[in-house]
């Protein structure tokens, strides 16, 4: 009777291995591409599903020249830190990744991306010369930009009056007190401050620092919340009314609230490339290119586009007919917003990554600004006081029971 | 007092099922709106349908909650009748105690211990991928399975020690009597240990996060990444689902449970039954 038991249990362990290996078919090499979460065409809301696409081209167009078809096993990753805290462990290994522009300065500087090879990425050329060789890789070496974005301020034009608009001023207005969403991370947050200030972002000038937190602490008491991801509905249901964000991300927005507006602060704001690299630890580089080279297709391009309405520095997305119409349906003027004409263009700058000494500076002006709350403190209080009361109760009566049993 | 407790319970509840009611609700909402209802639809439903991403999530997820829950339970069955038949104390209080240490860690800490062993394994032995489904389903284990032993411990030592000695002296061998006496009387506790480490594994997030590879991605990875845009309802659409069938099984494993008891007291009247008619038999 046990005989059936055990064998029933090897089955079950059996089953389990086929289950884990069955990936490792014969003639399919799998390509692991390592992206932030939603940042790629995945097939949902009516959209193309760019793996798939390809998937079906290797498999059309280079299938018998390699002798194998390919499997993409694609991943998502929801920080550059924490994809490169996975890369520098090497636990595990990828083939393409989306770095963004300082996190590839100091991937490139740790020796973590390998050269592409551009005999393989012919589609390069159809690459925005204003997005080619930037300061993070000079000679795009080893980086194909992906996607941009520009942060700008977005406002609620319900609440906010157009005289108001066109600087960062607003975000420091009295008249909109506890309806102004500020970032909720150091770089950004500061970033607002000193763009609105005329410093350099990318100073390492403490006092300089010192004088940005200032001006948040200033606009501390004005601020409804420090948010990331709910601004989106925040700002969608009209609970907050002023907030900076990505141009991509407003256009989402604007598709539930058509009282939305945005604008790019005048003094200048933040820009940033999001590009695909191969790290050292890729098992196929050759295929990888190949990847890249179909993601600079006109026709994935305008996928990846249409589907994250971030920019695309790919210049033949920009003309195609098809994401035009699917852009101007979601806002009018949304080319003019993702593409600004280089004459109405605002000065930008990138983050670039901070040395250590400034990291530590820019962590601790942060906790400061963060920890000066002036939310009530009642509630911490009161249950600290209550678990006190506790404690001491318990103590005492303990005490109070050895002392009565050792009077027996 | 009598209305303080039932407002209290009330309280209790709401707390409890108002979030779930909320998500429900906006899982059938026309738009992304989470401000305001706009009105019926199943568009979301449809929409989770259509993303393969989501379901490759799932799938995964649920390959890996159903080893786990298999895994752990047949090593934690095995410990918990091994530690109450042990028959030093001592041992018995420090292995119990050695095994309620990863209940008691913090995930960060299991994740993180569990992220560094495997990596350094991984390079000793000279594997590519040092992390993959296997380090996941480990460490999965290794979480769940004090959760399986507190909860089949007990009735191991709630069981009647007579039986299984009955059973070895009616001619079983004692692997007969385990598998036909003593297990079917454990198994209340094993089904519950089970469920467990079902929804322990379903739901982790913290240990999967550090020791996940790059081949197996679960839902609670990937609806912590998508942070380029907002979480969009097809993830409410997809939590409703996972609640509802969750309820099911719980109601069923509730409904088993009861319909065994109800079995044991049928059993014990018709026991009752027979004493009292041998009693009356005696007296006539």
């Amino acid at each position: 009777m046990h005989m059936k038991y055990a064998v029933l249990l090897l089955t079950l362990l059996l089953s389990l291995f086929l289950l884990a290996s069955c990936g490792e078919n014969g003639g399919t090499v799998t390509l692991n591409v390592y992206n932030w979460g939603q940042y790629i065409s995945d097939g949902s809301e009516g959209c193309a599903d760019v793996n798939a696409m390809f998937e079906e081209y290797f498999e059309e167009n280079f299938a018998d020249q390699y002798g194998f078809s390919v499997e993409v096993n694609y991943t998502t990753y929801a920080s550059n830190e924490d994809m490169y805290n996975k890369l520098r462990s090497g636990a595990a290994s990828y083939d393409v990744i989306f770095p963004s522009d300082y996190m590839i300065q100091r991937l490139i500087s740790e020796d973590l991306l390998l050269p592409l090879n551009y005999e393989n990425i012919p589609n390069y050329q159809y690459i925005d010369e204003n997005y080619k060789n930037l300061y993070y890789d000079p000679d795009n070496t080893y980086s194909i930009p992906y996607m941009f974005g520009m942060v700008g301020v977005i406002y609620n034009s319900g609440i906010v009056s157009e005289e108001d608009i066109g600087s960062w001023d607003l975000m420091w207005n009295e008249a909109y007190k506890g309806k102004i969403l500020q970032f909720n991370n150091p770089r950004d947050a500061f970033g607002t401050a000193m763009y609105w200030q005329g410093i350099d972002v990318n100073t390492e000038d403490t006092a300089e620092w010192e004088a940005a937190l200032a001006k948040l602490q200033q606009q501390k008491p004005l601020v409804q919340s420090y948010v990331m991801d709910e601004i989106f509905n925040k700002m969608k249901n009209g609970s907050a009314a002023v907030a900076a964000y990505y141009a991509g991300d407003y256009l989402t927005m604007y598709e539930s609230n058509d009282m939305l507006g945005f604008y790019y602060p005048a003094e200048g704001t933040n820009e940033y490339v999001d590009a695909m690299c191969i790290p050292t630890c890729a098992r196929n580089q050759e295929l990888a290119e190949l990847y890249i080279n179909f993601l600079c297709s006109e026709e994935a391009a305008a996928a990846n586009a249409e589907y994250t309405y971030y920019g695309s520095p790919h210049l033949l997305v920009r003309e195609n007919e098809e994401y035009i119409e699917v852009l101007s349906e979601v806002h009018p003027d949304a080319m003019t917003l993702m593409y600004p004409a280089d004459e109405d263009k605002v000065p930008t700058s990138y983050y670039h990554t901070l040395n250590d000494t400034m990291l530590s500076v820019q962590n601790e002006l942060w906790s400061q600004l963060k920890i000066e709350s002036t939310q009530s403190t009642w509630i911490p209080v009161t249950a600290w006081s209550i678990a006190g009361i506790l404690i001491l109760y318990l103590g005492i009566d303990t005490i109070r029971k050895k002392i009565r049993e050792s009077k027996y | 007092m009598k209305y303080f407790s039932k407002i209290y319970i009330a309280v209790v509840f709401m707390l409890l099922y108002i979030p779930i009611l909320v998500l429900m609700l906006f899982s059938f909402n026309q738009t992304s709106n989470t401000g305001a209802f706009d009105g019926f639809s199943l568009y979301w439903y449809r929409e989770l349908f259509n993303s393969p991403e989501t379901f490759t999530a799932l799938k995964n997820t649920l390959i890996l909650a159903v080893s786990t829950a298999v895994i752990s339970t047949i090593i934690g069955t095995a410990a918990a009748v091994g530690m109450v038949k042990m028959k030093s104390n001592i041992l018995r209080t420090a292995i119990n105690s050695v095994t309620n240490i990863p209940m008691m860690n913090p995930d960060i800490v299991t994740g993180i211990s569990m992220m560094l062993l495997f990596v350094a394994i991984g390079t000793f032995v000279g594997l590519a991928d040092k992390l993959s489904f296997w380090t996941m389903l480990i460490s999965h284990v290794t979480f769940c399975l004090p959760y399986v032993i507190l909860s089949v411990l007990p009735r191991v030592k709630a069981m009647d020690k007579s039986i299984p000695e009955a059973a070895l002296d009616l001619g079983c061998t004692p692997v007969q009597s385990f598998f036909k006496v003593e297990l079917p009387m454990i198994m209340p506790g094993i089904l519950s240990g089970a469920i467990l480490a079902f929804t322990m594994s379903l739901d982790d997030f913290v240990i999967s996060y550090f020791t996940n590879g790059n081949d197996f991605q679960t839902l609670p990875l990937l609806i912590y990444s998508m942070t380029k845009k907002e979480v969009k309802p097809d993830i409410y659409a997809l939590s409703t689902l996972m609640i509802i069938a969750i309820t099911v099984l719980l109601i069923l494993s509730n409904f088993s449970g009861s319909k065994e008891e109800i079995d044991r007291k049928r059993h014990e009247k018709m026991i009752a039954k027979a004493a009292a008619k041998k009693t009356a038999a005696k007296k006539n």
